[in-house]
């Protein structure tokens, strides 16, 4: 079917068909085509992208490119001075931030409370103590603030609250879930860790799409390491933030060769992502999948209707394409290629659109859902992947009708006989 | 030279069946140019479709130089048309989207003849009919007459063996059908094989000998 000869004779019949068809048939054909490209690859991109966007933000917001943790059978990081030092040793880190954690309770209200039958507004939290400066270069955090400022190294007995332990910023009223009420920049609150109990003023609220922001207070690392009596530096968490280029698990595994990993987990945000979230990626990119295949199929459709009333209305013409000599299989290569042709413009429209205008837009302005800030995720691997998926669908859906039309009787076809 | 034989064409309408042609034999020698005449319904133009091998007959044989086309499959069929047989329609059946100069090179294409080449000889073929200022006209920018022509050029710039017109001048004035006409007579003149359906007496007499058909059987066979 697809010799040389016949690819050729196709080509010229395809190359006159489409260049003297009516122009406005053949845009809206390549609007369609560009709409099912778009289909195609923006709704998976958009569903992809809503969970990238969130593990985007843990790795910008939180975990860095490499998150140094303590052993789970182990409260704190030890040796930690040791390892901070060969953090910075290393070139190609450009920041970190070492944290210390623990888990505390909040309480507020406590001076307006009337007696001790009533209810104490409380919350609890993970405290986090941070150097303010080193956490903002590996975490931005400052940017977070939604209410107050930011804290500074001096800012002893001020804390950050976490969005989430907020009734006012709180998403949901879950009955296990309790939040401080009534709270603003220079409130006061009490927390206690492990019994001992200090009043602190909120200076400022942080409100992020990372749950791991929201739901802490943060306060300086100086003051809680006294609270909670961690004399030797050890710390719990040390986020790094690499310089641009590096490869996360190249850092990771010099860390482990300096035998970081003998005392502490060593992961690069990758490795930390809990599997759920993994899942979550493939079943998102399977649902807009499913839901591209739908939009597959009404291309299919579309082409599949205008090449057979195309073929249709050429009845006559294919016929006379047959009783002139002209080979069947050529006839059917012309429609193949005019939809081919078809496919091939809204592809290229698509992709022009997709990767001048539409991911770079989103990039800029995310998505703003719930959780997180949405982007378009379109790997090149995957776009040439479905533009094939289009392409072979059209031209299927091209040659089928071709073939009912050329098939029928050459001389009925001729005379318009049925 | 082509051979006909007891050729039978019936066509199926539900369960009555039509019979058409009721056994032709028939015989046009190379080079001869024939006219096929015969009132509306009498199978003049059946019988040309089946000797041109647009269709297949119920029953019979034709052989053209000796070759029984029965024994031919669709595909064989296809190229002998394409490489031996020309053909003008009644209705001109131009290509609406290919200019003159395309219409006719399109077939020498198909024979796998370079494009210059069969750009060339369409070239020749349309100066041959007198259309050498019309070469990149599409059809509908040219006279039913000028169609017809193109439609010649097309049928003959392959130097097909036998050139079949079914009434090649029922759509045309009578000027424009002079032309076509006088073009048959020079093709004939040439030594082109010509078999042509006609109802026109007056178109008839070009021909050297006219068959006449009525209810699907020749009943005369006169010689001009």
């Amino acid at each position: 079917m697809f010799s040389s000869l016949n690819i050729r004779i196709g080509f010229f019949l395809a190359k006159r068909q489409i260049r003297r068809s009516n122009p406005w048939t053949t845009v809206l054909i390549i609007f369609v085509m560009f709409f099912t490209f778009l289909n195609l690859v923006v709704v998976s991109g958009i569903l992809v992208g809503l969970i990238q966007g969130a593990i985007d933000a843990v790795r910008t917001h939180y975990t860095s490119d490499v998150i140094i943790s303590s052993l789970n059978d182990k409260s704190y990081i030890e040796n930690s001075p040791e390892i901070i030092n060969i953090v910075k040793s290393l070139p190609q880190v450009e920041a970190m931030s070492a944290r210390y954690l623990d888990g505390g309770t909040l309480e507020a209200n406590y001076k307006t409370r009337t007696s001790d039958k009533e209810k104490p507004n409380t919350a609890v939290a993970s405290v986090t103590g941070i150097d303010p400066a080193s956490e903002d270069k590996v975490t931005n955090l400052a940017k977070f603030i939604v209410e107050g400022e930011y804290l500074t190294s001096s800012d002893y007995d001020q804390v950050l609250l976490g969005a989430y332990l907020v009734k006012k910023y709180l998403p949901i009223d879950s009955p296990g879930f309790t939040a401080l009420n009534n709270i603003e920049p220079g409130t006061k609150i009490r927390i206690n860790v492990h019994g001992v109990e200090r009043e602190v003023t909120v200076k400022g609220i942080i409100k992020a799409k990372v749950d791991e922001l929201s739901m802490r207070v943060f306060m300086v690392d100086s003051q809680l390491r006294s609270i909670i009596g961690r004399n030797d530096y050890n710390v719990d968490e040390i986020s790094i933030k690499l310089k641009p280029g590096t490869d996360p698990a190249v850092i990771r595994d010099i860390l482990k060769q300096n035998g970081v990993d003998k005392v502490a987990k060593v992961q690069t945000y990758a490795d930390a992502q809990p599997k759920f979230i993994k899942d979550m990626v493939d079943t998102f990119a399977l649902l807009g999948n499913m839901l591209s295949s739908i939009g597959l199929v009404v291309a299919s459709i579309t082409i599949f209707i205008v090449i057979f009333i195309n073929a249709i209305t050429r009845r006559k013409f294919i016929g006379i394409l047959k009783g002139i000599g002209i080979n069947e299989h050529a006839i059917e290569i012309s429609y193949i290629l005019q939809s081919f042709f078809y496919a091939f413009c809204g592809s290229l429209i698509g992709v022009i659109v997709l990767y001048a205008f539409l991911q770079p837009a989103i990039a800029a302005h995310p998505i703003n859902f719930p959780f997180s800030d949405g982007i378009l995720v379109a790997p090149v691997s995957g776009t040439l992947l479905r533009i094939g998926l289009l392409m072979a669908t059209t031209i299927v859906a091209g040659f089928i009708p071709a073939r009912l039309v050329v098939r029928k009787n050459t001389l009925d076809s001729i005379l318009g006989r049925n | 030279m082509i051979e006909v034989k007891n050729l039978k064409k019936s066509f199926k309408d539900g369960e009555s069946t039509t019979e058409v042609l009721k056994g032709i034999n028939f015989v046009a020698q190379d080079g001869e140019f024939v006219a096929i005449m015969g009132r509306s319904g009498a199978g003049k133009s059946t019988f040309l479709y089946q000797m041109s091998l647009l269709d297949e007959p119920t029953a019979g044989e034709i052989l053209i130089d000796a070759k029984d086309t029965h024994l031919m499959s669709v595909g064989d069929k296809t190229y002998f048309r394409l490489s031996r047989l020309g053909y003008v329609f009644q209705d001109y059946a131009l290509l609406p989207e290919m200019n003159a100069l395309e219409n006719v090179a399109l077939p020498l294409l198909m024979q796998n003849i370079p494009e210059r080449k069969a750009y060339e000889k369409a070239k020749e073929a349309l100066v041959r009919v007198g259309l050498e200022k019309r070469l990149n006209n599409l059809p509908s920018k040219l006279s039913g007459g000028e169609q017809q022509r193109v439609s010649i050029a097309r049928a003959i710039a392959h130097e097909p063996k036998i050139l079949f017109a079914d009434e090649p001048t029922a759509n045309l004035d009578n000027e424009s059908s002079r032309i076509i006409m006088d073009i048959f007579r020079e093709l004939h003149k040439a030594g082109q094989t010509i078999i042509m359906v006609t109802h026109e007496p007056e178109y008839s007499q070009y021909a050297e000998r006219v068959v006449h058909l009525d209810d699907g059987k020749i009943t005369s066979i006169d010689k001009n």
